[in-house]
């Protein structure tokens, strides 16, 4: 192992420091969900299945699927979650 | 060369590690998975060496398309590991990781049960030795449970074998299907070691406790060896659909909320496997190809989530999530290196994933499963959600943990160069890979549909993250752990012994209380009879004995006088 010299001081100013630009990313992320989306209207899809065909069906599957995933994730918190040593307790 | 297994090469060449000097040894070390990839490529598919034994045929090597196409990405894994630990003067875990990866290498050129079952419990033995190389407490005792789980797989493995000889007189390894009891035993075996649902939490245990390295090594090889002895033994098998439909889903939602990254990983390492127990089960050429190339990307882009991750440990000395961020400042290029190998476990277009996981999602669509297909398009998205996004926000951006370390060492770099360079090259150019899969491929990933739906997934999955931290919804990495089944065996499992060894304390004690009373009464009664001055054991007067001797002397010559 080394020997993990984790400095603390450092005076320089990195570009994700910014708050303006962090803005400047997340609006980068929502402009590329809208030219995303409408792009769905150019080309045609083989489709398997019926809701393939529904219009940004694959958009909004992943949006709404990943915040249940979150959420449902946040309420096993409640039943799951034990302090770091739970297992070192008499293990 | 052509008739030897090409695993013996690793495992036989683990032996003079010892006596060679560290400075010929590391440049040893990478030679013998690169002699391994060459003899691996010169072998012809139909090749089989058998010997005869205790009247059964070992097949000591079978050499066929799909076997190949894990001896080569064994070795690939094998090097990379090696690579990464070039740094490390541990012989232990030098030796254990070459035994390791020559066994499972072995396995899967063995034709036969017997002599698989013989390498499925080295690849056991000896990997757990990368997690004892840990040193720590912790790790021996998570090492002696990931022993016996391991070690368990291959004993259920040995009965069903057994069993299997008994019906059908053949141990020759090839579909088995789940009609019998063997089969079932060996599907059991081969479960274990592929973390199938219930029986996976072993791979979150053990994996994140071990080694720097260690971890690297482990996450090639067990449970991708179970992937190619279930695609062997039961490709077509209904049920390992719906099994890897839940492998797919579930350790995502844990994976969410697992503050460790490499535990993270863990859990996202079993996702993926989900997809390709999916394609076994599907089992058509499309899908089994799928999986071999899922397989082959995932070994890559996994050990390079695993390198990175250790990367920050190794400089670090934590890999928790509540504990890092802002570490693109100081470990840049294994930034860049993380978010290849997140952008190919999420299949972006380009990368790895998407060119092998697309496979099995067509083939599942193929066959009209819609439950099954939207399952994995959930798995999909949840994948890029927690590994693609989470592992490298809250390790190198996320909130500035205010630590500055030094990059990674210049072995380490090159390790996840090499390996982020073919997971970009195999997404690039898919014909590589598909030019050594088992069936011929019929499968074009690149098509404007493909390529957009996917893309509208994983970036409105980006934007859910987005938004969710934006207000504050994300759940933020806190030190925790979270209960999984290991719950069962690591906290249920001893609290009932416990409680059972209370029981039988007490009764024990009050046995042993009441046995005394019994003994003490029975003591009294000897003594009243047979204690001094009780009616069994008076004694008679040395004088009176001779007084009687007397008396029945006279009487005696009384009479013969007489």
């Amino acid at each position: 192992m080394s020997e993990h010299e984790n400095k603390i001081h450092d005076p320089k100013k990195y570009w994700l420091d910014e708050p303006r630009n962090v803005r400047k990313v997340i609006g980068a992320v929502f402009v590329v969900c809208a030219l995303l989306f409408i792009s769905d209207a150019f080309y045609h899809k083989h489709s398997h299945f019926a809701v393939e065909d529904w219009f940004g069906f694959y958009a909004i599957f992943g949006f709404v699927m990943c915040v249940l995933l979150v959420l449902a994730a946040k309420l096993m918190r409640v039943f799951l979650m034990r302090d770091e040593e739970y297992y070192d307790k008499d293990d | 060369m052509t008739s030897l297994n090409p695993g013996l090469i690793l495992i036989l060449g683990a032996i003079p590690v010892v006596l060679i000097p560290h400075a010929i040894r590391r440049f040893y070390l990478l030679v013998l998975p690169i002699v391994g990839f060459a003899v691996v490529h010169s072998l012809e598919p139909g090749t089989v060496v058998t010997y005869e034994t205790f009247g059964m045929t070992l097949e000591l090597l079978r050499v066929d398309e799909l076997s190949k196409v894990w001896g080569y990405i064994f070795n690939i894994a094998a090097f990379l590991a090696l690579l990464f630990a070039w740094h490390d003067r541990d012989t232990m875990q030098q030796v254990s990781a070459l035994i390791y990866a020559g066994a499972a290498i072995a396995a899967v050129f063995a034709g036969d049960l017997v002599t698989l079952f013989v390498y499925w419990e080295l690849t056991a033995i000896s990997s757990v030795f990368l997690i004892w190389a840990a040193r720590t407490e912790r790790a021996y005792r998570t090492g002696l449970r990931y022993l016996i789980i391991q070690v368990g797989s291959g004993v259920i493995l040995l009965s069903g074998v057994l069993l299997w000889y008994a019906d059908t007189g053949s141990i020759e390894f090839d579909h088995i299907g789940i009609e019998t009891l063997a089969g079932k035993l060996i599907l059991l075996a081969f479960g274990i070691k592929c973390a199938f649902p219930l029986l996976h939490n072993w791979l979150q245990d053990s994996y994140p406790e071990a080694t720097v390295t260690g971890t690297v090594v482990l996450s090639a090889f067990t449970t991708k060896l179970a992937v190619y002895a279930l695609a062997r033994g039961y490709a077509g098998t209904e049920s390992l659909i719906y099994i890897g439909a839940t492998m797919t889903a579930f350790p995502i939602f844990f994976a969410v909320i697992e503050n460790d990254l490499r535990r993270v990983l863990a859990y996202s390492l079993n996702n993926q496997l989900g997809f390709m127990v999916v394609g076994i089960g599907v089992g058509t050429e499309m899908a089994l190809n799928g999986t071999a190339a899922h397989a082959f990307s995932h070994i890559l882009y996994k050990a390079l989530l695993f390198m990175s991750m250790g990367a920050v440990l190794y400089r670090t000395g934590t890999c928790k999530g509540s504990e890092l961020g802002g570490l693109y400042k100081s470990m840049p290029y294994t930034t860049v290196f993380c978010m290849v190998g997140a952008a190919s476990i999420s299949a972006f277009p380009l990368f790895s994933g998407f060119i092998s996981k697309s496979m099995i999602l067509t083939a599942v669509a193929g066959e009209h499963r819609w439950f099954i297909w939207g399952t994995l398009l959930f798995a999909s998205a949840g994948v890029f959600h927690h590994s693609g996004i989470k592992i490298p926000y809250f390790a190198f951006f996320a909130h500035d943990s205010g630590r500055r370390v030094k990059e990674a060492p210049w072995n380490m770099l090159l390790a996840m160069f090499i390996t982020a360079f073919l997971c970009i090259f195999i997404g690039v150019y898919p014909q590589a890979l598909y030019d050594i899969l088992p069936y011929p491929v019929d499968f074009v990933p690149y098509t404007t549909a493909h390529v957009i739906t996917q893309l509208q997934l994983l970036m409105f999955s980006a934007l859910a993250f987005t938004v969710l931290m934006l207000y504050h919804i994300y759940p933020p990495e806190l030190k925790s752990t979270n209960l999984d089944t290991e719950w069962f065996y690591r906290r249920l499992l001893p609290r009932v012994l416990n409680r059972l060894g209370g029981w039988i304390d007490r009764a024990d004690q009050a046995i042993r209380k009441e046995s005394l009373v019994i003994i003490g009464d029975v003591i009294a009664m000897i003594e009243r009879n047979h204690g001094p001055e009780s009616a069994m054991s008076r004694t008679i007067l040395a004088g009176s004995m001779a007084l009687v001797v007397i008396t029945v002397l006279l009487l005696f010559l009384v009479v013969v006088i007489i």
